[in-house]
């Protein structure tokens, strides 16, 4: 177990090592002179901010300095928690407008990982026990999971939100509030975060439900499955094992899936113009705002990091194959 | 979500592919009758048929319909924000295009995308794979290390920022970019699978008569593997659709072709979703559900074409 | 206890038709006797010791009953046989390596197993420790996972557990084929011992290795594609057969001592016949020296001396 641990730890340290790395190396690929062309391009409000920003700038990319001290400086900023200033809302910076952003991405994505992970897994597994139930979910599953994220937002946002009038359609409160402790802005809230909740929910539903309708099918065929039926075990206890082996290697996909989530997260909160990283994202996008861009790419990659570790650590409890001191399903 | 994959197998070492399919793996190769008896049975299974029609139809409206339109998607061909009519099949946008010209050109980038991004993808995971799974040794660990840094890197928001600095002015470049990310599953998959194949006799008396690796690798390992291999670039199809999509909903997609990511990020700016103009975003996202929904859909037919024991239930 | 077989015949269904895989066999096994069952791959045996347990879901039950201790068996119902299952006929199945679920430890897995049979753990507890002692394994392999043990400790495992609630017939699916020399001589007794023990009372052992059966079985049941040639004693089998496929089966197998020089191993020419599409008469009348006119009838299965039956011409 230590070993497979480690080995992850590992893995985790190199990634943050080259994410961090292309994070540096990408804006200098960038032909001609980034910091002039970064303040060229970026939307930047106040004239008289740009020649302290341009200073700002040489200072950080210390152009002027060799590359491998280019290099060290970046890490070291990095270490110390300085993610540099907001292009676009300058003078803030990066790392309080990513903070402020957070929380909604986090209220939006954890709750719809996790709910679509066990809504599917037990709908594939229903989906195993009948042809009828079969012959439903499995066609739905696959349009589901073939449906793109900001598709589904957008299905909602018209028919739920603009049609039927049920919820709103942008923002993560209401304009005209401010933020207080309350009931009832408590309510407001998820009256806002319901249906992009609700669009994440459903696309990742699908894939869950067809990987572990596969999954059982197959530990039903196991040699184990196939003891206990000769054995006379009843059908509930051979379909709780296979639903328990079933769910490890969904597990691992949940790891896998991260990307593919994290992106959809993103479509989705720029659909329902949600306040969360992605929205974010794709302002600084708009706005020129490279080092809000860059410190949100390190903050995903962190954020996936640990979520990847997270889940290493509850497959290693869960699969008593990587506790026996052998590699794992899927080490 | 975890990608449909082939049918349920080696289901710890794959997860985003459930299972491994069992190619001819206990008798030689006979190609003739073994191709004809594929076909045959692909011919028959209503998944893969209804598929192929549903992809086929498809490609012909992306490569027929921009010819026989007499106006450019982005023409001002007619009056604004016109739903359906006789004139114009799919409506007009906010500014008088022509959404069914869009629509179609739109598919034809939307397949192309999806042709390369698929073809850098598979090759680099399959390259990849088979050069870890046979060579073995630091090769392996080696690759194994590049393929779980590049696997756990959220591919997507990188996308994002190369697209930002680097810009991405074609649709070929935006291809590779994704092919480059969506390599990682395809190695491991075709990793177990050479694994596994490596063992057998007919690989060791190759090796034993000094063929040199790489020739080991297309002409004995891989031909056991060529229904797996379809099936993988058939998800890497796919997979890659649906990214461009998304990146160009962002509006980090090649901004000189339309896409139909393209089309809904320009519905959304301009408020089609408050001014009820449903003919503007729902036929590119469910062009773009149907095209994927269909490729799913043939893999599982495939799956059951080339792994008789499904095909007999 | 006795199994009684009466022209049991079990088709497997394909897309290309039905293969004869048991077309029609008869015999009986008295209390406490070990049956071997030989012949080559795809001759029917694991077919009969499937049937007389579980169908497969592309078996289907033809014609034939199976009658244990005067009760028939239910065999072509799924549902019904589950109560006869485990209590009164179980399995050593042939892929007794994999048979426990890889995510359980051991002991939680019997535990969960004979509760759903409706039999309470604690009152099998004592004896299945025993019973692993007396296979050689310590009790605390109940609290390990099944990856965490030998090839031979699961197979030993796999024994125990099969034979737990003391069942009428234990079905042995080439228990002995994974396994080395000593391994499978060490399994063979342990089955004869489980016998004499009476934790089983009549066993059936399905093998293509006809000289473990020599080793372990009292008689001998030879099929041939599908159908019965030969049973006898073991002794009788080995040393005095009749059958014609019997003897050149028996002239296959290699004798200690024996040196190239002094004899050839003879083969038998040829191979079985499709069970697709069956010849009609004796299956056996492509490859057998012996094959006259009259094997285009098919020979019944009849004593020709005192415990010994024989379905062929040639044999008065």
């Amino acid at each position: 177990m230590r070993t497979y641990l480690a080995r992850k730890a590992t893995i985790y340290a190199l990634t943050f090592f080259v994410a961090v790395t292309l994070n540096w190396l990408i804006p200098r690929l960038m032909p001609g002179d980034p910091v002039q062309r970064m303040i060229s391009r970026a939307g930047v409000q106040h004239p008289e901010s740009i020649g302290p920003l341009v200073e700002y700038y040489e200072n950080i990319f210390g152009l002027d300095l060799p590359v491998w001290q280019q290099y060290l400086n970046y890490w070291g900023s990095l270490l110390s928690g300085d993610l540099g200033v907001s292009i676009w809302l300058f003078p803030s910076p990066v790392e309080d407008v990513i903070a402020r952003a957070v929380p909604f991405t986090l209220a939006l994505m954890l709750p719809a990982i996790l709910l679509s992970w066990v809504a599917g897994n037990w709908m594939g597994a229903l989906a195993a026990r009948r042809k009828w139930l079969d012959n439903t979910v499995l066609p739905a599953s696959y349009l589901l999971t073939a449906t793109p994220y900001m598709w589904l937002a957008i299905l909602l946002v018209w028919g739920l939100g603009v049609v039927a009038g049920w919820f709103p359609v942008a923002g993560g409160y209401d304009f005209g509030l401010r933020p207080t402790m309350t009931w009832s802005f408590f309510l407001d809230l998820l009256h806002h975060w319901f249906l992009p909740f609700l669009s994440l929910f459903l696309v990742s539903l699908g894939g869950w439900a067809i990987g572990m309708r596969n999954l059982i099918i197959y530990e039903l065929e196991s040699d184990y499955a196939n003891y206990l039926s000769a054995l006379g075990a009843p059908q509930r206890l051979i379909r709780r094992y296979a639903f328990r082996n079933g769910l490890l290697p969904q597990i691992t996909g949940l790891a896998l899936q991260l990307g593919t989530v994290i992106g959809g997260a993103l479509v989705t909160e720029v659909v329902f113009a949600y306040p969360g990283l992605g929205y974010l994202i794709l302002q600084a996008v708009q706005n020129a705002d490279y080092f809000l861009l860059q410190g949100a790419l390190l903050f995903v990659v962190v954020g996936v990091l640990v979520a990847n570790f997270v889940i290493d650590l509850v497959y290693v409890v869960v699969d008593p194959r990587t506790r026996t001191g052998l590699q794992g399903a899927t080490a | 979500m975890t990608v449909p994959g082939p049918s349920p197998t080696t289901a710890p070492e794959e997860p985003p592919l459930p299972t491994v399919v069992d190619g001819p793996a206990d008798t030689p190769v006979r190609p003739p009758a073994r191709r004809n008896e594929l076909l045959y049975f692909a011919l028959r299974n209503p998944k893969v048929v209804g598929a192929m029609v549903v992809i086929v139809g498809l490609a012909v409206l992306g490569i027929v319909g921009p010819m026989l339109a007499d106006h450019g998607p982005n023409e001002y061909a007619g009056p604004t924000m016109q739903p359906p009519s006789a004139e114009f099949w799919f409506g007009t946008t906010m500014f008088g295009q022509d959404v069914w010209v869009q629509f179609v050109a739109g598919l034809r980038s939307t397949f192309l995308v999806g042709i390369l991004g698929s073809v850098v993808a598979g090759a680099v995971g399959m390259t990849v794979g088979f050069v870890a799974g046979f060579r073995g040794g630091w090769v392996d660990e080696l690759l194994n290390m590049l393929t779980n840094v590049v696997l756990v890197i959220p591919g997507f928001v990188v996308l994002i920022v190369i697209n930002m600095y680097l810009g991405v002015r074609s649709v070929p470049m935006q291809a590779l970019y994704i092919g480059l990310f969506s390599w990682p599953w395809v190695a491991r998959a075709v990793r177990a699978q050479t694994l596994s194949l490596r063992a057998r006799e007919f690989v060791d008396l190759a090796r034993l008569s000094g063929v040199p690796t790489r020739t080991i690798i297309v002409r004995e390992v891989a031909p056991n593997m060529y229904s797996y291999l379809f099936m993988t670039f058939v998800l890497l199809f796919g997979g890659a659709i649906l990214t461009a999509a998304s990146l160009d909903f962002i509006g980090l997609g090649p901004t000189n072709a339309v896409s139909l990511g393209l089309m809904m990020n320009q519905a959304v700016q301009w408020s089609a979703l408050h001014l009820g103009m449903w003919w503007w975003f729902i036929p590119p996202g469910l062009g773009i559900t149907l095209l994927v929904g269909a490729l799913y859909i043939m893999n599982v037919g495939l799956d059951e074409v080339f792994n008789p024991k499904l095909r007999e239930m | 206890m006795s199994l009684r077989v009466d022209d049991l015949a079990v088709h497997y269904r394909t897309t290309r038709g039905d293969v004869k895989a048991l077309d029609g066999v008869t015999f009986e096994i008295a209390d406490g006797e070990i049956m071997g069952v030989a012949g080559e791959s795809g001759c029917g045996k694991t077919t009969l010791g499937k049937a007389l347990i579980r169908l497969e879901h592309r078996m289907k039950h033809v014609r034939g009953t199976v009658t244990l201790d005067g009760r028939t068996l239910p065999i072509a119902d799924d549902h019904a046989m589950n109560a006869y299952r485990y209590d009164k006929v179980s399995l050593i199945p042939q892929y007794a390596m994999s048979a426990m679920n890889p995510t359980r430890k051991i002991g939680r897995m019997i535990r969960e197993l004979v509760t759903s049979r409706g039999v309470a753990y604690e009152s099998v507890q004592p004896e299945l420790e025993r019973r692993l002692r007396l296979v050689g394994l310590d009790e605390g392999v109940l609290a390990r996972y099944p990856i965490e043990l030998s090839g031979g400790m699961k197979q030993r495992v796999v024994m125990v557990l099969a034979t737990l609630l003391d069942p009428s017939l234990l079905i042995g699916d080439e228990v002995t084929s994974a396994l080395d020399v000593t391994s499978q001589k060490a399994v063979a007794r342990a089955l004869v011992e489980f016998r004499d023990r009476e934790f089983v009372r009549s066993v059936v052992v399905v093998t293509h290795d006809i000289s473990v059966l020599y080793q372990m079985a009292d008689t001998i049941l030879v099929m041939y594609a599908g159908r019965l040639a030969e049973k006898a004693s073991a002794t009788t089998v080995i040393d005095r057969p009749l059958h014609p496929y019997t003897k050149m089966l028996v002239g296959a197998l290699p004798k200690v001592g024996e040196r190239y020089d002094h004899a050839r191993l003879s083969g038998i020419v040829g191979r079985p016949p499709s069970l697709l599409d069956p010849p009609t008469g004796c299956r056996f009348r492509e490859r057998c020296p012996l094959a006259m006119a009259k094997c285009q009838e098919q020979p019944e299965f009849r004593e020709v001396a005192p415990g010994h039956q024989v379905a062929c011409w040639a044999v008065a």
